[in-house]
């Protein structure tokens, strides 16, 4: 079990390695460097390579990764090309707004999906299970952005429940803030919801076709206690996969909800940074976010394979 | 225009039917006497309403610009964000511009950047993938490796990351959703070209001498070509949902073009006016995404679900 686990660390690793080595080739790619842009028309080639020597560009392209990767590690970010301050400064409270929105999203979205996919598992075929199943099909194939203006046209437009800005000063009270958040808040969690049931319900159907639950069946064991005490016990495994799983989608759903509501966090930083090319802006962030991920995806492997004796034994 | 004909017909059979690929391919087997009996594909109630909405979106894709009562970049409407009227059926949007008609218009850059790019996300996919599982050893594990590592990633971080780099264009979308695509279709096509490889029909063309090319176009591809066809609609959906939010970040389709998913941000300020002109395009790419995956789900039922294992 332990060679397996660290196993999954490894893979992780390497996984991470590859991304950096992606997110740096972008850079490469360009054609002109950093002292260029610096420098713009008063660049004389005896600047440029003042400048360049100084930056370390003249460097070879894979020591200049090692450097950048080494700068990474230890956290030093680098300077945004766009007005020149830290990426560091720049980034702190981004990242914390985001992982905020992130930590109160999973704590909304995590037992209502289990519930309701708990639910439409207990009575497959019943309207319930049809409601939820069409429903959440419906929800997983559209855009974020669909859900996102329906619920802005519905709460705040219509009914003027609710700002359709999730703008922050700082200042305001814990309350201001809830309702400022709350409309960006309620699409994610229906979009992580969505593919939460639809997963959730699947791996409990899937439980339910094992032998022994054939049995508990024969022996005339209640429905309730059937799924409560024999058959989610069994798939507890999977829901935690589901969950870091789903988790992990939260990183692309948020790219697009920060965007809509103007929410100051780290994927709007990321997707200005997009836009004015800002490299080591992007760079950073990206870093950020496939680390996350990466990260999330690794517990979801460890947990099945914790959860699961039989992925426990090597074969 | 070329393209997106052939695109086109393709779509359909993907969509309404496998019966079609199985004659076809049966066709180059004449000589089997026992052919398997010809699966009649059931759709639901449901599903069969979706491959008429399909259908709708298809036609229009083509003949959009034609039917549309005025041109896309048109500035005709007196005043932003109007209501819908008779000249205007959907409103105006936030330039004044006719909304029916730019959906109309949008229809083809959406659908048909979406469909090149899924063609050439199984174009690459399925080449790598069938090479990796007809070869095996090293070529099989250095792709495999960097197709995990390409999987274990946000789609919309990789396409920021080469939009950053490469700047925004119509090329650059449908190589960057093509290549991100592929990983998961070499995924599923080494799958099912590793279980063919090892079956006992391979077996036979190998002892009777066949070549590999002849192995792998006419035992590997004809047995694969069912569930793949199958998952094309469904790799559709996630590259339309990927266009359109790189479009909706501003990072996708450019103006004047339309595009369902620009002319949702463009008109999201209006909103707040109570304008329905970014709903309407939203409405679209909901009613096709939501289409292909019904149909999708019927097919994949009536398989036995086998499908549907397969791939995940």
């Amino acid at each position: 079990m332990k060679t397996m686990v660290l196993q999954r660390f490894g893979i992780g690793l390497i996984t991470l390695l590859v991304v950096s080595v992606l997110v740096f080739a972008g850079t490469e790619i360009l054609p002109g460097d950093v002292a260029e842009i610096v420098l713009g028309q008063s660049a004389t080639p005896e600047n440029l390579a003042k400048l360049r020597s100084e930056l370390g560009l003249d460097k070879p392209a894979y020591i200049r990764y090692f450097e950048w990767l080494g700068d990474m590690i230890t956290f030093d970010l680098g300077i945004s090309k766009a007005g020149g301050a830290s990426i560091g400064d720049l980034i702190g409270g981004r990242l914390y707004n985001t992982f905020f929105m992130g930590g109160i999203v999973a704590v909304i979205a995590v037992p209502l999906s289990i519930f309701l996919g708990l639910l439409a598992a207990m009575y497959p075929g019943s309207w319930i299970d049809r409601v939820v199943t069409f429903a959440t099909l419906g929800l997983i194939s559209v855009p974020e952005f669909f859900i996102a203006t329906v619920c802005v046209l519905v709460l705040s437009v219509q009914l003027h429940w609710l700002p359709a800005v999730a703008y922050m000063s700082g200042d305001e009270s814990f309350l201001q803030l809830m309702r400022a958040l709350l409309l960006p808040i309620l699409t994610l969690v229906i979009v992580i919801s969505a593919q939460m049931i639809r997963m959730t319900r699947a791996g409990i159907l899937n439980v339910l076709h094992s032998p022994y639950i054939e049995m508990a069946i024969l022996k005339g064991v209640p429905r309730k206690r059937i799924i409560l005490r024999h058959a989610l016990f069994n798939a507890i495994g999977p829901i935690v996969n589901v969950i870091a799983l789903n988790l992990a989608y939260l990183v692309s759903g948020v790219v697009i909800i920060e965007t809509i509501f103007a929410y100051p966090g780290l994927a709007k930083l990321m997707v200005d940074g997009v836009q004015t090319r800002d490299l080591p802006l992007v760079q950073a962030c990206a870093m950020i976010f496939c680390g996350t991920y990466v990260v999330l995806i690794l517990t979801a492997d460890i947990a099945s394979i914790l959860s699961n004796p039989r992925l426990r034994q090597p074969k | 225009m070329n393209d997106e004909k052939k695109s086109d017909i393709e779509a359909k059979q993907s969509v309404d039917t496998d019966p079609k690929a199985e004659e076809s391919s049966s066709d180059q087997f004449e000589e089997l006497q026992t052919a398997p009996p010809k699966q009649k594909l059931k759709l639901s109630w449901v599903g069969k309403i979706a491959v008429v909405i399909i259908a709708i979106w298809i036609v229009i894709a083509f003949a959009g610009p034609y039917i549309a009562p005025f041109h896309e970049a048109d500035m005709i409407a007196d005043d932003s964000f109007l209501p819908a009227d008779k000249q205007f059926w959907l409103g105006s949007d936030y330039l004044g511009r006719d909304t029916f008609s730019r959906i109309l218009w949008g229809a083809r850059t959406t659908i048909g950047i979406s469909f090149i790019s899924t063609l050439a996300a199984y174009f690459v996919g399925i080449t790598l993938g069938i090479a990796a599982a007809v070869k095996g050893g090293w070529t099989d594990t250095i792709l495999s490796r960097v197709n995990d590592a390409i999987l274990s990633l946000p789609t919309i971080m990789l396409g920021l990351i080469i939009i950053a780099a490469l700047g925004s264009s119509i090329p650059i979308l449908i190589l960057t959703a093509g290549l991100i695509y592929a990983a998961s279709v070499y995924r599923i096509a080494r799958a099912l070209g590793q279980d063919i490889m090892v079956a006992d029909f391979v077996e036979c063309a190998r002892a009777r001498g066949e070549g590999v090319w002849w192995i792998i176009f006419r035992e590997v591809l004809p047995n694969c070509a069912m569930p793949l066809a199958t998952d094309f609609g469904l790799r559709l959906v996630f590259v339309v949902l990927f266009i359109s939010s790189l479009s909706f970040l501003g990072l996708g389709v450019q103006p004047p073009m339309s595009d369902w998913g620009s002319m949702v941000r463009e008109n999201l300020q209006g909103l707040g006016y109570g304008s329905f002109a970014a709903i309407w395009p939203a409405l679209a790419i909901a009613t096709l995404t939501i289409s292909v995956n019904l149909v999708v789900d019927d097919i994949s039922a009536s398989a036995g679900g086998k499908l549907a294992g397969k791939m995940v």
